[in-house]
């Protein structure tokens, strides 16, 4: 791992005088005094993060918390009070006005949360923006643009108007936007919250997905804990423009740094983060396929239970027999392929566990987990639903 | 007791007369420069629309009413246009456009990069607003006082008073319009390393467009409005017409002047406000 941006000690006020309230800051005066008494807001303070090349680094707190003031220090729309930004060690505070420009147009891209898309230009127009402010020639930038709105699955859309897309598609624009211009960084601001829960879900399984494909190093704004536990490789947690903890999800979740975090991690919805592989159990017994009737019932009675999974010598999944199936087949003297069943549900080591719900209630069987065909665990009824409850 | 006391006079005249005096001598080839450069630009566009054949003008309009509104609204003016020929007020009318036309012109070249020097800059827009607001307000032939001081009767001080009685509404809407484009676009276009002159030229100017286009419309009907008032000080055209006709009490001819006035108003409100709806429509 290299580290591809490293924000030492970031500080940003608002109001006439910032450099002048940050001695405020500095002798340790809360944010709500230093706005009664001078007027100032700050807005995020002292900040420091190390994030690396191909992270997906997410910021998480409430409205007002200092996230989009921080995200936006990072291509300097807003300029940090105090504080130096490392970018492949290079501190983009001291860049003037034409390194500054190179920066936004190689480095680095922003999404926002209400798209910010240009109404007058035709949809590849918009994603052709960053490219031709770079003085790419037409030809080229053309082509570019239709990989990237490929890229988001919007092929067919190019010479619509943004107004004629849903609010799911414009963000895909807004993506394929930022793609476009193949920045080292990717910033996200809240980009999904506009959009509908179910939209929601989909672009951040996409996202997701775009991640693996690309490894960008992507920093993403969210107040939802959820969206930031499901789709964070480190998430931090911002309060009143400070940074209160840093880490992996499963490290807060596990160790919260404090009570303010506790009280955020606790109303977090489990099945949306906690994924099929994570609670899944070795199966207990298995049947080879060449092992026969008798195998079968002596493994199920043995362990007491009521079914058995079937398997080939490679481990792919050939289906299901149940102990009363077994017992009848071995009087009537069939074998044990004429009995095997497909009536049982299956899913992904990466589904999620609200995904498993509804297969949990389906069937009265334990939920095969299957990768590339083979059987990797089972996810029996009772964990799906104690895995909800549970704190 | 009831009367105003006739010993309390004090006159101010005599003073700006002095400082309109001064000015006169001292600036003389500033303001004859202005007054040569108007009269160039509008002679030779007054020669051209002139030199051109009635039927091609008419013709002109209809196509632009085709294309931009209906067929129907293009026949329209085209009986309101020669229906003003048949009144023998071609001639008038044409220069009365000419007015028209290059007062437009010469409001936008100086309004819009006002306008939008106002919304880049607060202390502009804050001394600059209510300077416009009080134009607004302000009757039209007062207009007329200033450019009188500086260039006597005639055509220059009728085309300068209608350019700044017209150039308002440009410079405000302008102003609203590269304001109001919102925030976050702007960012958008800036995170992708934008210069300011990209952002103005390739973001603000095209999202601001519609409203600048409906300026554009005020703009060019007050510039008529005024192009008439001005026939006070002896711009001729339609509104001079109209003017010897009060005079004179000559009821027929009024009309007739007045009622091509109209018809004109209608042709060129209409026109402008459908080409600026296109800009809308996206
Ligand atoms: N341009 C500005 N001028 C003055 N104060 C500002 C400005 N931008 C942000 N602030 C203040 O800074 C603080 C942090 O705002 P910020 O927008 O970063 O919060 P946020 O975490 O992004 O919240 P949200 O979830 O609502 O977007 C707030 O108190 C806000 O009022
Ligand atoms: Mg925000």
């Amino acid at each position: 791992m290299t580290l591809k941006m490293e924000i030492k000690e970031v500080s940003k006020i608002f109001g006439p005088h910032p450099k002048k309230t940050l001695r405020l800051v500095k002798e340790g005066k809360s944010k709500e005094e230093i706005l009664k008494k001078t007027g100032h807001t700050v807005g995020v303070e002292r900040v420091s993060l190390d994030i690396q090349e191909g992270e997906m680094f997410v910021i998480m707190g409430l409205s007002g918390s200092g996230k989009s003031t921080l995200i936006r220090c990072l291509n300097l729309l807003n300029r940090p009070t105090s504080g130096s930004i490392l970018v492949d060690g290079e501190d983009i505070t001291t860049y003037d006005r034409h390194k500054l420009k190179k920066y936004r147009q190689k480095k680095i891209a922003m999404v926002f949360q209400h798209f910010g898309l240009f109404d007058h230009r035709t949809i590849i127009e918009n994603v052709s923006y960053g490219l031709e402010v770079r003085k790419v020639p037409l030809k080229k930038r053309m082509e570019i643009a239709q990989s990237s709105l490929e890229t988001v699955g919007l092929k067919g859309w190019e010479d619509k108007y943004p107004n004629e897309l849903s609010g799911g598609m414009q963000q895909r624009v807004g993506l394929a936007r930022a793609l476009a211009n193949d920045p080292d960084i990717l910033l996200m601001d809240e980009p999904f919250s506009a959009l509908d829960p179910l939209i929601r879900r989909e672009m951040q399984l996409e996202l997701i997905d775009l991640q693996n494909k690309l490894q960008k190093t992507v920093i993403f704004i969210t107040h939802d804990v959820n969206e930031a536990f499901k789709i964070g490789d480190r998430v931090a947690v911002m309060k009143d423009g400070k940074v209160e903890q840093v880490g992996t999800p499963e490290a807060i979740l596990e160790n919260p740094a404090n009570d303010y975090i506790e009280a955020f991690v606790k109303d977090i919805d489990r099945s949306k983060i906690i994924q099929a592989e994570g609670v899944m159990i070795k199966p207990n017994a298995l049947v080879r396929l060449k092992d026969g009737l008798n195998v079968a019932i002596k493994e199920m009675k043995s362990n007491g239970l009521s079914s058995v999974y079937v398997v080939d010598k490679e481990m792919r999944l050939k289906g299901l027999v149940t102990i009363d199936d077994a017992l009848e087949a071995k009087t009537a003297g069939r074998s044990l392929e004429s009995i095997m069943t497909d009536n049982f549900e299956i899913a992904a080591p990466d589904d999620y566990m609200q995904d498993l719900i509804d297969k949990a209630i389906q069937t009265k069987y334990p939920i095969a987990i299957v990768r590339e065909e083979k059987l990797v665990g089972l996810v029996p009824r009772a964990i799906v639903l104690s895995s909800l409850a549970s704190q | 007791m009831f009367d105003f006391p006739t010993g309390l006079t004090f006159h101010v005249g005599n003073y700006v007369s002095d400082l309109v005096d001064w000015l006169t001598v001292h600036w003389k080839t500033f303001f004859d420069g202005i007054s040569n450069g108007l009269l160039w630009v509008f002679s030779h566009f007054n020669d051209f629309l002139i030199w051109m054949p009635w039927w091609f003008f008419v013709l002109v309009i209809f196509l632009l009413a085709c294309q931009f509104k209906s067929v129907s609204s293009g026949i329209l003016f085209a009986i309101f246009l020669i229906l003003i020929g048949i009144f023998g007020y071609w001639d008038e009318m044409m220069y009365t456009l000419c007015l028209v036309i290059s007062s437009v012109v010469i409001s936008l070249i100086i309004g819009i990069p006002l306008g939008i020097f106002m919304a880049y800059s607060k202390r502009f827009e804050m001394i600059a607003k209510p300077i416009l607001d009080g134009m607004q307000t302000m009757p039209t032939f007062v207009y007329l006082i200033p450019a009188l001081f500086f260039f006597g009767l005639g055509l220059i001080p009728g085309v300068l008073s209608t350019i700044i009685y017209a150039l308002p509404p440009v410079m405000r809407l302008t102003n609203l319009a590269i304001r109001g484009v919102p925030e976050e676009v702007v960012e958008a276009s800036l995170s992708f390393g934008s210069s300011r002159w990209q952002l103005l030229t390739k973001v603000q100017i095209p999202q601001a467009m519609p409203t600048i286009m409906a300026g554009i419309n005020q703009t060019t009907m007050m510039a008529l409005a005024m192009v008439v008032v001005a026939s006070m000080v002896g711009v001729k055209g339609l509104g001079l017409e109209v003017l010897t006709a009060l005079g004179q009490i000559d009821v027929a001819k009024g009309f007739e002047a007045g009622i091509s006035i109209v018809f004109l108003a209608i042709i060129i409100d209409r026109i402008t406000l459908a080409i600026s709806n296109t800009f809308q429509k996206k």
